[in-house]
């Protein structure tokens, strides 16, 4: 008996729905394991890690603002992903976006009004495409592989960030801290009511605006064509150089729009340590979503939940918050190893097999 | 000058053992991204081992299961259910950069089992090249005998041969009866079993403890390292160590005191390895003669 992969004739619908859903439920499973191997009641354990962070109104609102950047950068590499260009360096481009948007604060600090935020918002969208620029350029030009290049460039940025909040840029008031100024109150995000800010905003109309241009927009068909089908994209004249370009730009300005935007929200000034990895984690948020920028949104929130679930098992259980990467690490092998059933499905050879219809 | 040459070698092993194995797997048609995390496990688990048994050498043992086993992983997902490659491996590096800072928690800060040097009465002792050429730990001439074993069998026996095809042409080489899948996983361990090598030597001999994330990246620029060789395991050696210098000389730099903020020195090698792939791939001749045809499409046969 063998267990052998047999292509479908054509995607199964309702696997695509399916395999997020079941690799989740594998993750939760691993999970009790892993606890259990730790020496915690596993089911207690994945109480306070999945169900208590989400059981009040105010860690709902916690998990949206936690969930905000993820989407983001999510809906920008979801379009990248489909058209086969490897942009795995939003962390980079996420902090790029945070230092270009930090320029006004820091250094213009005589600027004092209200459009202020918005140039912030401007710059740092700029701040994240001109660093998604560079991967693309030497691919287009020189063939160099985007993978390597925008992933050596996460590097290249976070040591400059924390060349300039210990050096040029550091806050002469700060005690010597490695910080900016902090912010101005009127220089931070707008808030509706409660905690929630704009950024939130920025991702659902990212999300579903992403959707639109990828299923009827001109751009979203070539991206489409440019993954599904390379030679048939080239036949119908459709620039390889162009999606590169596009795709980089816009996953690069949504990664530094995120990047500014916990900055002036969460964070409030600059500091070496801007994300716990939410650009790598971004990734896992695009492929939960199945590429998708309106499941990136839904995933999104699956993610930040394993954020917040580390930071509650580590106050109430005192196991590391480094649990939250490990889940994250096998839930993205679950969702790629479930993704094959959309397209094969499992058959035991050996056994013999009912056929109700022929041919 | 002597210890400076030492120092190189000692940050150019890594590199290039790690390099070395991921070569072997995209000669075989197979992109692993995962080589950082299957070092970054290596290293935890060399540095583990190491320090329970008091016996760097069976630290290194278990670096090289622990990075088999990581490897393994992206074998089961990319080979037997045909997943992407490219997500498969990053999603390794997530893994194994989470959990060895999970299980290696309680080891921040522990001294460290050191790997001793080689020692022969009188070679050693040589002035200026003793220490050099006799005076190494074993993985220093293992590496080299790695280079050149991984030559040898890629390019002088009929073993080689099929990596190559099946690397080049998965589809012939199944029709004339090969097992493509069979020899993949077989690349892929080997790969494995290197990259958890070169993290157990981190840990082990460049700096003998156990840090988060200590290997800074080295796993992609191992990756870089086979695109600067072409794919070929002699230049990959020339790349280490040409990377290993570069490495060194900021470090030296910084010792100097030279009027440089250390994070542009650090971000040095990062730099390099940009320039690096700019400058390979820029000249077609080069990678696009020797690049695995079919590098990171996934195979299933269609019986």
């Amino acid at each position: 008996m063998q267990l052998i992969l047999e292509r479908r004739a054509e995607p199964s619908r309702l696997m695509a729905l399916l395999s997020p859903l079941l690799a989740i439920a594998l993750t939760v499973v691993t999970g009790a394991i892993i606890f259990a191997a730790l020496g915690f009641n596993p089911l207690r354990a994945l109480s306070v890690f999945f169900i208590e962070p989400l059981s009040a109104r105010w860690s709902l609102e916690h998990l949206a603002l936690k969930a905000a950047p993820l989407v983001l950068m999510a809906a920008g590499l979801c379009l990248c992903y489909r058209a086969n260009v490897w942009n795995i360096g939003a962390e980079g481009q996420f902090t790029m976006g945070a230092i270009a948007g930090s320029l006004i604060p820091v250094l213009l600090t005589q600027w004092q009004f209200p459009m202020v935020t918005v140039l912030m918002l401007a710059l740092g969208i700029i701040g994240g495409m001109v660093w998604g620029a560079i991967p693309a350029l030497l691919k287009n030009r020189f063939g160099a592989s985007e993978i390597l290049t925008s992933l050596m460039l996460v590097y290249v940025a976070q040591y400059f960030l924390d060349w300039l909040v210990r050096g040029p840029w550091r806050d002469p008031q700060g005690y010597n801290f490695p910080k900016t100024v902090s912010f101005d109150d009127w220089q931070l995000l707008p808030t509706f009511g409660g905690t929630l800010h704009l950024g939130v905003a920025f991702a659902i109309t990212a999300a579903i605006g992403l959707t639109f241009l990828l299923a009827k927009g001109m751009k979203g068909y070539e991206i489409r064509v440019a993954g599904l089908a390379p030679k048939a994209a080239r036949f119908a004249g459709f620039s390889r150089q162009g999606i590169v370009w596009f795709t980089f730009l816009l996953s690069g300005g949504l990664a530094g729009l995120a990047g500014i935007g916990e900055i002036m929200s969460t964070v409030g000034q600059l500091q070496p340590a801007i994300s716990p990895g939410y650009g790598f984690t971004a990734i896992i948020v695009a492929f939960l979503g199945r590429l998708n920028p309106v499941g990136a949104l839904i995933a999104g929130l699956a993610l930040a939940a394993t954020y917040l679930g580390g930071e509650e098992a580590q106050a109430a259980l005192g196991v590391s918050e480094k649990v939250s990467r490990v889940f994250q690490g096998v839930l993205l092998f679950y969702i790629l190893g479930c993704d094959m059933l959309v397209n094969y499905r499992i058959a035991l050879r050996g056994l013999p097999r009912l056929r109700l219809k022929t041919g | 000058m002597e210890t400076f040459i030492l120092t190189i070698i000692t940050a150019a092993t890594p590199l290039l053992i790690a390099a070395i194995g991921e070569l072997v797997v995209e000669r075989s048609g197979v992109l692993n991204l995962g080589v950082e995390g299957m070092m970054v496990m290596g290293a935890v688990s060399g540095f583990g081992a190491a320090l329970l048994t008091g016996w760097p050498l069976l630290g290194l043992v278990a670096a090289i299961l622990a990075g088999t086993l990581m490897a393994l992983i992206f074998g089961v997902l990319t080979l037997t259910f045909a997943a992407n490659q490219v997500a498969t491996g990053l999603a390794l590096t997530i893994f194994g950069l989470g959990l060895s800072g999970l299980v290696g928690e309680s080891l921040v800060g522990l001294p460290g089992a050191k790997l001793q040097p080689l020692y022969l009465p009188f070679l050693t002792d040589i002035p200026h090249v003793g220490r050099i050429l006799f005076g190494q730990d074993i993985v220093v001439y293992l590496s080299i005998a790695l280079v050149a074993g991984v030559s040898y069998v890629l390019f002088r026996t009929r073993l080689g041969l099929i990596i190559r095809a099946i690397g080049n042409n998965h589809d012939s080489a199944h029709a004339l009866g090969f097992d493509v899948v069979a020899a993949r996983y077989a690349c892929v361990a080997f790969g494995g079993a290197c990259a958890g090598l070169a993290g157990g030597y981190l840990s082990l001999a460049y700096t003998p403890q156990w840090v988060e994330n200590m290997t800074a990246g080295r796993g992609w620029i191992a990756l870089a390292l086979v695109v600067f060789a072409s794919w070929w395991p002699w230049r990959l050696a020339v790349g280490a160590y040409l990377f290993g210098t570069v490495m060194i000389l900021g470090l030296e730099a910084q010792a100097r005191g030279i009027d440089l903020p250390p994070q542009a020195l650090a971000a040095l090698p990062y730099l390099m390895t940009i320039l690096v792939l700019v400058l390979m791939s820029g000249t077609r001749i080069l990678t696009r003669a020797s690049a695995p045809a079919n590098l990171g499409q996934p195979f299933i046969p269609d019986r």
